[in-house]
């Protein structure tokens, strides 16, 4: 059954947004409920299409299988199958499973008590994904403005876009967004290193304390967020740095059709500089 | 409903200020700077600030940051001939750069990247010293030491950029500008230089890690303030002896995906996906260029690269037809 020590008293009913008691129940560790089987749904028809992409490719090898968007010549009308309609109807699976999982966490969230902060957390992430294929294609008039699915193939994608905007690091909101990852590997490798130099402590000492963290942050740097602090503080970076990778997205094209390095010439020509 | 939603701090209790905790070697008494509240970094976390313990090495790392960084600003300011006005119209654009191929591994004049070589020289001294300090921090209150090993993974990224791939290279001129834009013009120039960084497997596996640190740490934070309810913040103690808080925690990913991690556990999945992001990033910049020249031509080789339809792709870039 696949039960911790302590899960029995924790599988309880209720909780579900939709359903009511149906598919209120476990298989193995996983919760099924309403959007479990709708997950299910949407994650099987869309990988069962990758791998028709794949046949009509002609390869079965993972880093070489692409699911291109339609031809931008469709505009943002339906496509054939084989010309980009599997992306578009890849694209709704995803949609769905990813919504659907979301939802459920919400379920589990409610039969556990706790807050909505995960799948809210992960709404963000969906939201840029949705930015990428959905909202930036709208914006530009064609589903072939989304990006393809395929593991080296997708990069290509980053990579033309970029530069097809001269020089992408000059956008701003990639700067901002650039900035974030950084910093949210930084600080995720401080809060890891400093919990577990805490309850892995020096060779014969007793394991430390919060008080331990904090006395050793601000030796370190000055100042300590705290325990209940940091992770509101990589929570908002993490958020930030998927957010502003979806506004420098979707900036280029729908409002900033040039140069990157060319929009900053506002800068140069503010009128307060002395000449 | 709402009292769950633990966003911002809504109640601030200010007593006297901690003065920090003793280790077990001699008790603390370099602590500098009166510690002071501001209530906005309340909202978010602890309100106090300060104090900090300087010693001989942070003082060093403090004074050779200091001198690095006003190399560089100085030499920005001599290229606009000493114009605060230009220096602030054109500081974006501004960098001190390294030497010129032309001086290789040897010490060029002062104008010519010299400045460059004793900027680098002073941020090492700096960068190196702070690192000490991290371990010795940790060893006066008996702490583990892996914050020291975190930092050091990303000090192998910062001395594979600027010193040891300059040296497989043979030439100073292979590193980073000092500079707002410039190192981001540096970055788009060595992926193109070398065939599109996106091909190089090492490249992609310091993505994955970087991208994949941001998920974690939205999952971790999401989870933890999910529970502070049940007292989840109070990681260490629910290490220690775990509470409700741990085993919703943990559930909630075990029935959402059919696996957790465990209070402790979460910390070393966060340390590995931090610190592999500048390891694994480090590895393929050291590999471009002293072993690799061209990672399409590489990825070609290796049956990886992706074939588009149409005109695209490499066959086009040569000019071919």
């Amino acid at each position: 059954m696949a039960l911790l020590s302590f899960e029995r008293k924790y599988r309880v009913r209720g909780g579900t947004l939709l359903g009511g008691d149906l598919f209120d129940f476990w298989v193995g560790p996983f919760y099924v409920g309403f959007f479990g089987v709708t997950t299910v749904f949407f994650a099987m028809l869309g990988t069962i299409l990758i791998f028709w992409g794949a046949a009509l490719q002609g390869t079965f090898n993972p880093w070489t299988i692409n699911i291109a968007p339609p031809d931008l010549k469709y505009g943002l009308g339906l496509a054939p199958l084989a010309d980009g309609g599997l992306w578009q109807i890849i694209t709704i699976c995803a949609h769905g499973a990813f919504i659907s999982w979301a939802l459920r966490e919400v379920e589990i969230c409610r039969k556990l008590g706790m807050g909505y902060h995960v799948p809210i957390a992960f709404g963000v992430a969906i939201f840029a994904y949705t930015t990428l294929v959905v909202i930036r294609p709208l914006l530009m008039g064609a589903w072939g403005h989304g990006f393809p699915y395929g593991i080296f193939s997708h990069l290509d994608w980053v990579s033309n876009v970029g530069y097809s905007y001269l020089h992408f690091h000059y956008n701003p909101a990639h700067m901002i967004a650039v900035t974030f990852f950084f910093t949210t590997c930084l600080a995720l490798a401080l809060h890891g290193a400093l919990i577990l130099s805490a309850a892995n402590p020096a060779a014969g000492e007793e394991m430390k304390t919060p008080d331990h963290e904090d006395t050793f942050f601000r030796d370190f740097i000055g100042y300590s967020v705290g325990t209940l602090g940091i992770h509101r503080v990589g929570l908002l970076l993490a958020l930030n740095a998927g957010f502003w990778s979806a506004v420098c997205i979707v900036i280029s094209g729908p409002i900033w059709t040039e140069s990157w390095p060319s929009w900053w010439n506002w800068w140069l020509d503010l009128p307060f500089w002395a000449d | 409903m709402a009292e769950y939603f633990n966003i911002f701090n809504q109640v601030q209790v200010q007593g006297p200020p901690e003065a920090g905790m003793a280790g077990p070697g001699k008790p603390e008494t370099d602590r500098v700077g009166p510690p002071f509240f501001n209530t906005w970094v309340g909202w978010i976390g602890n309100a106090q600030i300060g104090p900090i313990y300087l010693g001989f090495l942070g003082i060093v790392s403090l004074v050779t940051f200091i001198l690095a960084l006003n190399i560089v600003g100085l030499n920005m300011l001599a290229q606009v001939g000493w114009s605060i006005s230009e220096f602030l119209r054109q500081g974006f654009w501004l960098a001190l750069e390294p030497p010129g191929p032309q001086h290789g591994l040897s010490m060029p004049p002062l104008d010519e990247g010299g400045w460059y070589i004793i900027a680098s020289l002073f941020l090492l001294i700096s960068v190196m010293s702070w690192w000490v300090r991290s371990y010795l921090r940790a060893d006066a209150l008996g702490m583990g030491k892996h914050v020291c090993w975190a930092f050091l993974a990303a000090i192998w990224l910062f001395l594979v950029l600027g010193l040891f791939r300059p040296v497989l290279m043979g030439c100073w001129c292979e590193a980073v500008p000092y500079g707002i834009f410039p190192h981001l013009d540096w970055t788009t120039a060595f992926s193109i230089r070398y065939g599109n960084l996106y091909y190089n497997p090492f490249h992609a596996l310091s993505i994955v890690f970087l991208y994949g640190s941001a998920l974690l740490f939205a999952m971790h934070g999401a989870t933890i303030l999910a529970v502070t309810r049940m007292g989840g913040d109070r990681e260490l103690e629910q290490i220690a002896d775990r509470g409700t808080a741990s085993e919703r925690a943990a559930l909630f990913w075990r029935w959402t995906m059919g696996f957790n991690a465990t209070m402790e556990g979460i910390h070393r999945w966060a340390f590995w996906f931090a610190i592999l992001t500048p390891i694994t990033g480090g590895i393929g910049i050291l590999l471009t260029g002293t072993v690799v020249d061209n990672w399409y031509l590489w990825a070609v080789e290796h049956h990886f690269a992706p074939e588009h339809p149409g005109e695209y792709g490499y066959d086009v870039y040569q000019g071919g037809e």
